[in-house]
């Protein structure tokens, strides 16, 4: 287990390597994240719609890790708390709140799924469920087809650390390390499984720790460190691409939210535990980072801004106006139908505007 | 016509598929080198290689969930799952995940996996390699059921599970592998899923019966013919899809209607064929329509004398005919 060096006062330009033009872009995306996962609440609480989990306080995380894909070749599998990923893979903000309001033209599920249960076939978002733990099997899966294919490709696979006791998990880890798989196994832990702390999680207090079970590298980062992030997952990515396997990154994050919308976090978290997650809000540290390194400056600052609640406001008010699912449709897609696709390597993915750009 | 055995019918169709299409892999326990516990796969590790046959730890969800994600990305998996006793570990991957990946990515992402399972009693396979798993699986949409009974259906069925862009449950009766045999053409042939055989026509009831059963049944029609009752055997090839037209025509001709399964009967598949009956050709009736299944105990017990009175046998079959016949 290897832990990704402290940031200190780096140039985050000369330490990731990225343009300043691609640092703003991650500034952009975690913002955008964070301000639709807002509205999210806002528009549950208001009634307009059922369910909202969050992945606010994870999102320099993913956007740091997703920044060493390479849209459109590699493979995320997201969990729940993806939001910031699945839009670095290309998916929109309309796209994403299509989802949130369960719209027919919800282009993972078609207004089947609940919210945040993520999916697009066009961006190699692989399809997501409610039990945990088992998308890293399909992502061992994806990433052997790509082995004997012959295919350059990375599948990442995202949970949170409560997932990463499920029995899957040492399934896959085993099986990917056998085989040096291209996978990712990227284990956001924010120190709770819902409600259950860390402590009674796990026996050891690193996740990584258990990647010497598998022959793999174990990685820890500061999951408010987004530099740090990328730099981890870019050295994985390249491990993966040379065949020499997997990598199990586990990246400290917060939970700023509740579990979701019908959970109370107050009940098992204290006021003093709350305001101290809260100070490890990756967003501002982000943000004061650029800053100081002469990366943003206010005018480009508000304009994101500006952007950003357009944005929002926009994928909003298109999805809440968006079709309804026929109900017509219930049986549609239980087996294939005539017409559908026969079996065999999946389209190329379509052109995109990586990182989530407002529409 | 060369004739083959089950397991012959079984090998011949895997391999025949693996040359016809590269995308095709093998993997399961022991299912390389050896060729499996049953030696299904005997010879595909020779020819195909470590790329297309697969050795894997004793891992039942990754076998399943590892198909799925091979699945999403260009392969023709072929699962074994050694025995279907095992299969529970990977439930939540057939279950929460392969039947339902293209119902809830509204038909963007599919699953075209097959995963192969030797089941059944009568072998002294005691609880746990014995059991008849059908009905868990049957009962899911977004899943298909398949359970041979000849050889020529075997490999026939086999090729189509394999073409399938669907997740495929096919369930082999391992009592059958070297016990059952017949003709199998060389050539190129499918079997379509969702149609029944008739491999025994007759006036007087129907019996309706697949796998190990369904040879059974037949032996009992035999034996009940000799008294001049003349049975008609349906041997439905698949349950999920099921071809009620089949069934329904048949039980509209005889009147009377006995399903033979081997598993369990509470909640057994032998109940759905049953409520088809009484809801589509009720009128036709002059008979309940009748179940004879593997008694309910968990699964067949090691001592021969248990095994033997949780087996059905043709002697039972016939019994039930008999009786059913008479009312």
């Amino acid at each position: 287990v290897t832990t990704a060096g402290f940031p200190g006062a780096q140039d985050p330009v000369a330490r990731s390597g990225l343009s300043s033009e691609r640092l703003v872009e991650l500034y952009r995306l975690i913002a955008l994240a964070r301000a639709l996962d807002e509205r999210a609440w806002i528009l549950n609480r208001a009634g307009r719609t059922h369910f909202v989990i969050s992945g606010q306080g994870h999102e320099g995380a993913e956007a740091g890790v997703t920044a060493a894909l390479t849209p459109g070749r590699d493979w995320l599998l997201p969990y729940y708390r993806s939001m910031t990923g699945v839009m670095a893979m290309g998916m929109t903000p309309r796209e994403v709140f299509l989802l949130q309001f369960g719209k027919a033209d919800d282009p993972g599920s078609g207004g089947r799924q609940m919210p945040s249960h993520y999916g697009h076939a066009g961006r190699r978002v692989f399809t997501s469920s409610s039990p945990v733990g088992t998308q890293i099997l399909h992502g061992a899966g994806i990433a052997l087809a790509a082995k004997l294919r012959g295919i350059p490709e990375v599948a990442l696979v995202a949970m949170g650390e409560g997932s990463a006791n499920q029995g899957d998990v040492h399934e896959a880890l085993n099986f990917a390390g056998i085989h040096r798989l291209p996978m990712i196994l990227f284990v956001e832990n924010n120190g709770y499984a819902i409600s259950v702390p860390a402590e009674r999680e796990t026996a050891v207090p690193d996740i990584a720790q258990r990647a010497a079970g598998y022959a793999m590298p174990g990685v820890i980062v500061d999951g408010g460190d987004v530099v740090g992030c990328y730099l981890a997952a870019r050295d994985a990515v390249t491990r993966a691409l040379a065949g020499e396997g997997p990598t199990l990154i586990e990246a400290k994050v917060t939970r700023l939210t509740g579990h979701s919308s019908d959970d109370q976090q107050t009940k098992y978290r204290s006021a003093e535990e709350l305001a101290e997650q809260r100070a490890q809000d990756p967003l501002p540290r982000f943000r004061d980072e650029l800053r100081a390194a002469g990366v943003l400056d206010e005018a480009s600052e508000a304009q994101i801004a500006t952007e950003i609640a357009a944005a929002v406001a926009d994928a909003t008010d298109f999805a809440e106006a968006a079709a309804d699912p026929d109900p017509s449709t219930l049986l549609r897609h239980v087996y294939a139908e005539p017409g559908d696709p026969v079996p065999g390597p999946p389209p190329a993915a379509t052109s995109h505007d990586v990182g989530g750009r407002p529409a | 016509m060369p004739v083959r055995t089950f397991i012959e019918a079984i090998r011949e169709g895997l391999r025949d598929e693996m040359r016809r299409d590269e995308r095709v892999i093998v993997l399961g326990e022991d299912v390389g080198r050896k060729g499996g516990v049953f030696y299904a796969t005997d010879g595909l590790w020779a020819e195909f290689g470590d790329g297309r046959v697969l050795d894997t730890p004793l891992t039942e969800s990754m076998i399943a969930g590892v198909s799925i994600g091979a699945a999403a990305n260009g392969l023709l998996p072929v699962a074994e799952i050694q025995f279907a006793d095992f299969i529970f570990p990977a439930m939540n991957q057939v279950i929460s995940e392969a039947a339902r990946i293209r119902y809830r990515s509204n038909g963007t992402y599919g699953c075209p996996i097959t995963i192969r399972a030797p089941y059944g009693a009568g072998v002294h396979g005691a609880l746990y390699h014995s059991q008849s798993v059908e009905a868990f699986f049957a009962h899911v949409p977004g899943l298909k059921v398949v359970i041979p009974s000849t050889p020529y259906d075997a490999k026939g069925l086999l090729r189509t599970a394999i073409r399938d862009p669907d997740p495929v449950i096919f369930l082999e009766h391992k009592k059958m592998y070297r016990s059952v045999r017949g003709e199998v053409p060389d050539g190129e042939y499918t079997v379509p899923f969702g149609r029944a055989a008739i491999p025994r026509t007759g006036s007087r009831l129907t019996v309706v019966a697949y796998g190990l059963m369904l040879h059974y049944a037949l032996e009992a029609a035999a034996r009940v013919a000799e008294d001049g009752i003349e049975a008609e055997v349906i041997d439905l090839r698949t349950i999920r899809p099921l071809d009620e037209e089949t069934i329904l025509a048949s039980v509209r001709r005889t009147g009377k209607c006995l399903v033979v399964h081997e598993d369990n009967r509470f909640g057994g598949f032998g109940a759905e064929v049953a409520a088809l009956v009484a809801e589509e050709a009720f009128d036709y009736l002059d008979g309940p329509v009748t179940r004879l299944a593997g008694p309910d105990s968990p699964a067949s017990p090691n001592a021969l004398p248990l095994e033997e009175a949780f087996m059905l046998s043709p002697a039972k079959i016939a019994a039930a005919i008999r009786t059913l016949t008479a009312y």
